[in-house]
Formats: structure tokens, C-alpha cells, sequence
């Protein structure tokens, strides 16, 4: 199948023993990215990024040239690493900050060296701890080493990093979010405009927020080139994407993948990746890009994995978290736990979110538990529709930040396509797939 | 419950160094304190407060956003079993309720002998393992009823002292480079950073977080990789019952 021989970027050193020790890092090249930036000027290395064409690799897939060229050039200027992965079904940053946190430090000095920052601030969600120490033991070997601190590498350059635990909130994912969480608060996303922290990030001041696996490609990125990078996928998609294969597979994992070359078919499917649904069932539908992305079904297996062909179909790349449901999945109780996860953890300002969330949650467990009315189906893309006006796609939204309107997609989708289902919940008074009711306390509405 | 204790203040001092503004230092801190009494005690709270010049409601009013901290005693340990939607196609709601009945206690609850608190969590990006829990935060996958209570034995039993420290230790590595040198501004640049003393860092708060190694067996998998690993394009390592077998393609 067309499982492509593209190199390994971001995941080459996994696997490999001891991989987040420095001796492992620089036995394999370690740091040298750095080592050829600080021979360039800033300009030069926005320039190799512009051409590489690195789609940031958090969910929203902007551009991390186009996103440093936003940057307002008051001092000072920092650099923040989203490491908070909160996304249900994503687990490949979790993986890099843990198998190879020297990477992720050398790309963090490389874009903080290329945007002219003062300060680099690593956020790792909380619930990570030996990913924590892992990157901090890693800091501590890189200070020693001279990649870090003062003078590095006898450049001139100067830079300090810290590694920043966050405390268990997925909202902190959303950039804002973090910055405020980062400045100590409560994680609530701020006000828009103004729209990109790049204006008004971390105190205030000009801030660029990137994803782990952003900034984990630019070492790779210096040592071989931009043009090497964007000769990799196709489109706007260059470069490899790390997939996060969850669900009903025989083979869930992480695979680094050549962009723009593989499909959801391959990735499920092929031996060497996803090997199949398990124990022979069937594919019922999968969610492509995250718990926020609408779902797609047998029918879109042959789409590409690139964002603008995921998008084309009408759904999205995002986390690059690929979840595959078999047969024997009810598709109100995946809708109900999906929309579960983002109601608890809305943060709470905007009245759409905060409310809304209670009610889909409330009406598809009365639906699963056999309790559903017909006008539910209608009741809940109502309230789809207060939290994200007209349930189109992309979104619209009511509400301060992205977290509200990630709950109508899995809604509408699943109705869309399993109406049929819906219904016979309801007409039946209960769920058609064992167990026939969500369990316990849940068991009831 | 107490005040940080002066190493620990210490600690704290050393963290607020780092940052331009002192707030920033406000949630490291409380792991901190977590840390050390596993908890956040009111004391405490009001300490972390003199420390930062913030009010004792700013410092509650932050804490309880997030679902880390806990501002009543909790367990031993924390087991936080996930439902969300890879772990519950895999099972996980059955889960849940098994490790319901073994521990006689529901989501939120603590058993009496204060040994465990059992959580109904959220995704914690150990997919590839669903389902999957965390004991304080130490991540174990491919559990199933039989594994779940192995694990509680062993943790009964003080099997896995080393790789599940006391409820609220987060990380076991300290920064030891860019802090205390005379005259040495952290903002902006590290200065000459001092060697990595491991002895010394192993007399505190010690590193034992680089050494974990993945050789546990006793209990259900351990998955301290961060889930299953690639050992190249496409293809991973089988981390289920510790097989080393790889699928070439």
C-alpha cells in the first residue's frame, strides 16, 4: 500500500534506549540544528521556515512562519511551548516530551533564537510528571552542556528556559487560556480582539505560542533545509504528520506519516499501521482530527491525510487524533461521551458553553438510557445551533473561544448519519447495542 | 495542615526567580505544596499567598480551577480511571465499575483506610494502552478488571514505591542550573550554568525521574513510554506484556 518511505522527523530516536538523555541526543546528531542556527541570522531562519511551510501541529494547522511574522517587536518578546495535549485521543506530544525532550528544547532555542526572544517558557500539562522531569532532567543537561543559558555555544547568544507544569484543565490548551494560566490564574481564554498572543501574549507583551510537535521539526528543518521539508507532502500539508491511531484497531499508536500521501484507508487498515478493526469487525465510522471534528464514514476512507483534503470533505485534520469505531458501537453513547468531556471542562464564561453543554449531555443520556423523545433530535440541534449558529462548518461561534462549538460536530454529524439510530433508541426505549444503558449513577437522567 | 516547610520554601523562592512576574509561580508552587501534604491546606494556601503578595481567596480561587488540585485530604492514592472516548470503546466504563466494586468506593470517594481515591477522569493521552489509568499521576495501560486489582495489590503491598511516589509529588527533578549564582539575572539568560551535581541532586529532591526504567512486570503494563512508541515509520513497538516483538512492513 502507499505507506511512503519518507525519513522519520520528529520520531527517529524513539525507541531507541534512553532516548531522552542527552548522551542518546547528541550520539544521533543532537543539537547540531541549533549549532547551525546561531551561524544565521534570524532572518534566514524565518525564511528556511516560510519555505519548509510548517502547518502548526496543535489543531489549528497556521502556518509557523506566517505566525512568527506576526510578531510585534516591542521587548520583550517570549516564546511559550503548548505541551498542554488535552485532546480526547491524542497522545503524540505526551510521547515527544517523554521519548525526546531534547528535541523539543532544541526547536524551542532554534524559533525562540529565529523570533529574537527573551525568555522560552515550556508548558507541559500537569498530568505528565515523568514527562516533566524528563524535560527538566533534559534542561539541566543542557544548561551543563551549553546549549542553554548564557553564551550559548559561544555565539553571543543568551537565552534561559523554564519548565512550566500546568494543573489539569484541557482548556489550557487554548492559547489564551494558557497564557492567563501561565500568568498564574484561572485558565479562562481571553476576549478577542486582539486576536493572536503574537500582538498581546504573556504579560502583556508579544508572545508566540507553538505546538510540541511544531517546534520538535525545526531541528530536523535546520540541518536539511525548508526545501527538503516542503518536498515531503503536498499542497499546503508538508512535511510528516504524527497520527495518533485510537479506538478500535488492532494496531493503536503513533505513526509519523508522510502528509498529503497516506489515507484514513492506509492508516487503519495497512499491517504495518492500524492492521485492521479488531477481532474482524467492521468500520462503522471513524473521527478524523480530534473530539471536536465532525465524523466521517466508510465512504471518505480514500481522503488523503492532509489538511486541506480532510477539509474539503467537510471536517478537519486538527490534533491529527484518528479514531476508528467498529459495529458494535452506539453512536449516541460516543456523541454523549464526547460532549460529557467538553462540558466538564468548559470553563465556564460564556453562557452557550456553559449551559448548553449541560443540556446536550442531559438529552443524550436520557436518549441512550431508552428515556429520549422523538423532538429530542430537534432539541438538540437547537441548542447545537445557540452554541455555533447555523451547526455549518468551520464553526461559528457565540462564545469566547473554539471549546463551545467543538460540541455540536460530533451532535450533528452522528444525527446526519445515524438518524436511523437515534430513533430506534427512542422508539424502543433503549439502547440497540449492549450494555443497554450507561452505567450507575449515569443510568438515569 | 502545615506550612511549606523552609526547604520547601526554599523551593518555592527558587521557582519565583524564574519568572518576570512573581504570579507565574503560583501553580508550581502549589504542586509543591501538594507534595508535600498531599494536599492544599488552608495553611498552606495562606503561606503560597504571603509569598506571592496574593489573598488567600486568589490563591483558593485559582487552585480550585484545576482538576490537579485537591483542597480536601485525599489517598494514598489517586487512581483516576479513564472513560473518554478511546478508553471507553475499549471498555473503560467496565472498568470503572469493576475498580468500583474492589475498592467499594464510586467516583470521588476514599476508601476508609485512606489508601485510595478513585476518579472518573478524562483523556489522559495514553490511548494506544486504553483503557488506562493513573495512580498519582503514573500512567499504567491495558487494563482490564484482573490487572486493575493486581495493581491495587501491589500498591497495597508497597510493590511500587519507586515508580508511584505519595499523592501530589509531581516531579521528582528540581532545576539545579541558572539559580542562585551571584549577581545572576535568570531573566534572559541563565549565566554560566553550574555542572549537574547528580550526587547532590540525589540527596533532595532527587532525579530518579531520568533512571524509571520500564522493566516492571509484576503488575498490569506499565506504559512509562508515554504510550507505545515507534520504532520506525509506521510501525511500533508492541508494549502489551512487556513482548518486544516488531512488525516489520
Amino acid at each position: 500500500m502507499s505507506v511512503t518511505d519518507a525519513p522519520r522527523i520528529v520520531t527517529r530516536r524513539l525507541g531507541t534506549p534512553r532516548s531522552w538523555t542527552l548522551e542518546t541526543y547528541l550520539a544521533d546528531g543532537g543539537y547540531q540544528g541549533l549549532r547551525k542556527a546561531l551561524t544565521m541570522t534570524p532572518e534566514e531562519i524565518h525564511e528556511q521556515v516560510n519555505t519548509a511551510n510548517i502547518l502548526g501541529r496543535g489543531g489549528a494547522g497556521f502556518e509557523a512562519g506566517r505566525k512568527w511574522g506576526m510578531l510585534a517587536k516591542p521587548t520583550p518578546v517570549y516564546l511559550t511551548i503548548n505541551g498542554d495535549e488535552s485532546e480526547p485521543a491524542t497522545f503524540k506530544d505526551h510521547m515527544l516530551i517523554e521519548g525526546d525532550p531534547h528535541q523539543l528544547i532544541e526547536g524551542a532555542l532554534i524559533c525562540a533564537y529565529a523570533i529574537g526572544a527573551d525568555q522560552v517558557f515550556l508548558f507541559v500539562r500537569g498530568e505528565f510528571p515523568l514527562g516533566i522531569e524528563r524535560l527538566q532532567a533534559a534542561l539541566n543537561e543542557a544548561y551543563a552542556y551549553g546549549a542553554v543559558g548564557k553564551d550559548i555555544f559561544a555565539s553571543g547568544w543568551s537565552i534561559d528556559v523554564v519548565v512550566h507544569p500546568g494543573a489539569g484543565a484541557y482548556i489550557c490548551g487554548e492559547e489564551t487560556a494558557l497564557l492567563e494560566s501561565l500568568e498564574g490564574k484561572r485558565g479562562y481564554p481571553r476576549i478577542k480582539p486582539p486576536f493572536f498572543p503574537a500582538v498581546v501574549g504573556l504579560y502583556g507583551a508579544p508572545t508566540i505560542v507553538n505546538n510540541v510537535e511544531t517546534v520538535s521539526n525545526l531541528p530536523w528543518v535546520m540541518l536539511n533545509g525548508g526545501d527538503a521539508f516542503a518536498a515531503l507532502g503536498e499542497g499546503r500539508s508538508k512535511g510528516t504528520k504524527l497520527l495518533a491511531l485510537a479506538g478500535h484497531v488492532n494496531r493503536p499508536g503513533n505513526y509519523e506519516l508522510e502528509f498529503a500521501k497516506v489515507s484514513f484507508r492506509d492508516l487503519i487498515f495497512d499491517p504495518s499501521l492500524g492492521a485492521g478493526i479488531r477481532d474482524g469487525g467492521e468500520l462503522k465510522a471513524f473521527i478524523p482530527g480530534g473530539a471536536s471534528s465532525p465524523w466521517l464514514g466508510p465512504e471518505h476512507l480514500d481522503v488523503l491525510l492532509a489538511n486541506e483534503k480532510i477539509a474539503e470533505v467537510g471536517t478537519m485534520a486538527g490534533s491529527g487524533s484518528v479514531v476508528p469505531m467498529d459495529h458494535t458501537t452506539c453512536m449516541v453513547r460516543a456523541a454523549w461521551r464526547i460532549v460529557r468531556f467538553f462540558h466538564r471542562e468548559s470553563c465556564g464564561q460564556c453562557t452557550p458553553c456553559r449551559e448548553g453543554g449541560g443540556w446536550l449531555e442531559k438529552i443524550l443520556q436520557r436518549i441512550e438510557n431508552g428515556q429520549g423523545r422523538e423532538s429530542d433530535l430537534d432539541l438538540l440541534m437547537d441548542v447545537c445551533d445557540n452554541i455555533s449558529p447555523g451547526v455549518r462548518w468551520p464553526p461559528a461561534q457565540t462564545t469566547i473561544c473554539v471549546l463551545g462549538p467543538s460540541m455540536p460536530p460530533p451532535v450533528a454529524s452522528g444525527i446526519r448519519m445515524f438518524r436511523d439510530e437515534y430513533l430506534a433508541h427512542i422508539r424502543d426505549g433503549r439502547c440497540p447495542f449492549p450494555p443497554d444503558r450507561l452505567p450507575g449513577k449515569l443510568a438515569s437522567v | 495542615m502545615a506550612r511549606l516547610t523552609p526547604a520547601n520554601e526554599e523551593r518555592a523562592r527558587q521557582l519565583i526567580a524564574l519568572y518576570p512576574h512573581h504570579r507565574s509561580a503560583l501553580i508550581p508552587i502549589l504542586h509543591i505544596l501538594q507534595g508535600q501534604d498531599g494536599y492544599l491546606s488552608e495553611d498552606g494556601m495562606k503561606h503560597v499567598g504571603e509569598l506571592l503578595g496574593l489573598s488567600a481567596a486568589e490563591v483558593r480561587g485559582t487552585a480550585t480551577f484545576y482538576d490537579m488540585f485537591h483542597v480536601e485530604p485525599v489517598g494514598k492514592y489517586v487512581v483516576a480511571v479513564c472513560t473518554n472516548i478511546a478508553c471507553m470503546l475499549q471498555g473503560a466504563y467496565e472498568l470503572l465499575e469493576a475498580a468500583q466494586d474492589q475498592l467499594g468506593i464510586a467516583p470521588g470517594g476514599t476508601t476508609a483506610d485512606g489508601m485510595f481515591t478513585l476518579e472518573d477522569a478524562e483523556c489522559l493521552a495514553l490511548c494506544g494502552n486504553a483503557p488506562c489509568a493513573t495512580v498519582n499521576w503514573r500512567f499504567f495501560g491495558d487494563l482490564d478488571p484482573q490487572r486493575f486489582a493486581q495493581l491495587t495489590e501491589d500498591l497495597r503491598a508497597g510493590r511500587l514505591d519507586a515508580e508511584v511516589p505519595p499523592h501530589g509529588t509531581l516531579s521528582r527533578v528540581d532545576r539545579n542550573v541558572g539559580l542562585g549564582a551571584p549577581g545572576q539575572s535568570v531573566h534572559g539568560a541563565g549565566g554560566p550554568p553550574p555542572p549537574v551535581d547528580v550526587a547532590a541532586a540525589a540527596g533532595g529532591p532527587h532525579d530518579a525521574g531520568i533512571e524509571l526504567a520500564t522493566s516492571l512486570t509484576m503488575t498490569a503494563v506499565i506504559a512509562h513510554e508515554g504510550g507505545r512508541g515507534l520504532d520506525h515509520t509506521g510501525t511500533r513497538t508492541d508494549a502489551p506484556g512487556g513482548t518486544d516483538s516488531q512488525d516489520q512492513r
